[in-house]
């Protein structure tokens, strides 16, 4: 479903993302993991074409992503922080959203009823609190049925129910036959959702595993052993 | 068609902030009392043109950096949705131009039409959007190549005080300095540099009013004369808006968001 091939990105001198090989396939949810600055963010952007790598190619379901922007049909992107123009209505930015992909295929409004955004619509942007940003944007991003859902810090400023349908919602959706890929510093949230972590450090995959949940008894303890070795045995430059 | 959709949404946020609405009033209020206190209707247009020449360039180069500083989320967003990063680019400018354009003519023109339509106030609108378009697309270019806001702002600033203030005081030492020279058609050259001496030659060539111009405007006029001169100047002020525009284009096709 998504490929990617060599791709290296530089921020001036700084080697972002050092050959990245990846091959993801639908039907799963895939943890993207790594300490701050490992080039996470910067990976989901290169797919999204928010960032454009220096070079190699990313292909989703086999077409080429460059210049071609119609392959964001396919995804559904709910970016760390959520920020909407402050002098506008909630239902006039889910109105442009709806507008752009097209109308009709809006058909997912789980996330919209079950956070209560019908209550707010007409509130402006400006007066909501970061949570309740977050909650729009999460809404949006499920809304449109997408086939790809790349979802950065998901549950971060989400109250803790709001948090848990969320998971459950993303567990739905991986049912359907959906690729998820999210990112996360919860050690819990990968364990529970993931059934694949792929480690970023200093901008290469230093670990890229298939989540096995059976038989041990806490699984986040054992990624963070995991990972602290992996972070330890790097030689930093 | 999703070039239009995003150009509403962006235009109507816009008219809705409050300091595009000061704007507008402020301006409306200057005008208005220029003209009311004013007993000569050149003096007043001279004078409302002065303040056109400040005001105008700064607020759109620091408004469309704040707006696209601030929209940086925003921009990221549409670009994650199925539409073309081109469609982005012109919706935002776009968008940034005809707000800032319309509190320009509701503020200034609108209440001057009061007092009678005539070709110098078509001229004043003209140039008005022409320095709303130029310096909001420098402004646009500042902000996509710095991503520091407070460096971006800061170079915003200084490009409205280099055009605005510093380059006529530049053209004076110049002249000074290379008095014995003919000089003539190089200050011709200069002038057409800088879109807000263009801007007020324009103006003053129309109103032929020489005592006024000062002295980049008196030598325009000698050397071009009065019709030539207001032809070439609006050839230069669409080089100046095209231009600028063609490099921030370049610039947000490459960028990394």
């Amino acid at each position: 479903m998504i490929n990617a091939e060599n791709i290296n990105k530089y921020y001036g001198k700084f080697h972002v993302l050092k050959s990245i090989n990846l091959k993801i396939d639908k039907g799963q949810i895939v943890a993207l993991m790594g300490p701050n600055g490992s080039g996470k963010t910067t990976l989901l952007k290169c797919i999204l074409g928010l960032v454009i790598a220096d070079s190699g190619e990313i292909k989703v379901d086999g077409a080429s992503i460059k210049n071609n922007f119609e392959y964001r049909h396919k995804i559904g992107y709910m970016p760390q922080t959520a920020y909407f123009p402050e002098n506008i209505k909630v239902k006039d930015v889910i109105q442009i959203i709806k507008e752009i992909r097209g109308e009709k295929s809006a058909t997912d409004f789980e996330l919209y009823e079950y956070y209560g955004i019908e209550n707010f619509t007409d509130k402006k942007i400006s007066s909501l609190s970061q949570g309740m940003k977050q909650k729009v944007s999460s809404a949006l991003t499920f809304m449109f049925d997408s086939d790809i859902l790349i979802l950065d810090e998901p549950t971060a400023g989400l109250d803790p129910l709001s948090a848990e349908y969320m998971k459950l919602k993303i567990k739905k959706e991986k049912d359907k036959g959906k690729l998820i890929i999210i990112t996360t510093h919860i050690l819990n949230e990968v364990e529970e959702l993931s059934d694949r972590m792929i480690y970023l450090l200093d901008g290469e995959v230093r670990a890229d595993r298939i989540n096995d949940s059976s038989g041990t008894k806490n699984r986040a303890e054992s990624i963070l052993e995991k990972f602290t070795d992996l972070f330890k045995s790097y030689e930093w430059k | 068609m999703n070039g239009n959709k995003i150009l509403k949404f962006i235009i109507l946020d816009i008219l809705r902030n409050k300091w595009v609405i000061t704007y507008t009033v402020f301006l409306m209020c200057i005008s208005a009392g220029l003209m009311f206190f004013s007993k000569d209707s050149t003096k007043a247009i001279v004078s409302v043109l002065n303040v056109v020449l400040i005001l105008v360039p700064l607020v759109s180069i620091l408004f469309c950096s704040i707006h696209i500083y601030n929209s940086k989320e925003f921009i990221q967003m549409l670009l994650s949705q199925p539409v073309k990063r081109s469609t982005i680019f012109f919706a935002e400018y776009t968008g940034l131009v005809i707000s800032l354009s319309v509190s320009f003519l509701a503020g200034i023109i609108l209440p001057l039409s009061f007092y009678g339509v005539s070709t110098i106030l078509i001229y004043l609108a003209l140039t008005g959007v022409f320095l709303s378009v130029i310096f909001s697309a420098f402004s646009v270019l500042i902000s996509i190549s710095t991503d520091e806001k407070v460096k971006g702002i800061g170079i915003s600033l200084f490009l409205w005080l280099f055009f605005s203030v510093l380059y006529d005081g530049l053209v004076l030492i110049i002249y000074f300095a290379f008095n014995d020279y003919p000089l003539e058609k190089i200050m011709v050259i200069i002038t057409t540099l800088n879109p807000v001496d263009l801007s007020r030659v324009l103006i003053l060539l129309k109103l032929d009013i020489s005592a006024l111009m000062g002295y980049t405007g008196a030598n325009f006029q000698k050397v071009a004369g009065s019709m030539t001169g207001i032809f070439l100047s609006f050839t230069v002020l669409i080089m100046w808006s095209i231009t600028p525009l063609y490099f921030a284009y370049r610039k947000f096709m490459k960028k990394n968001f």
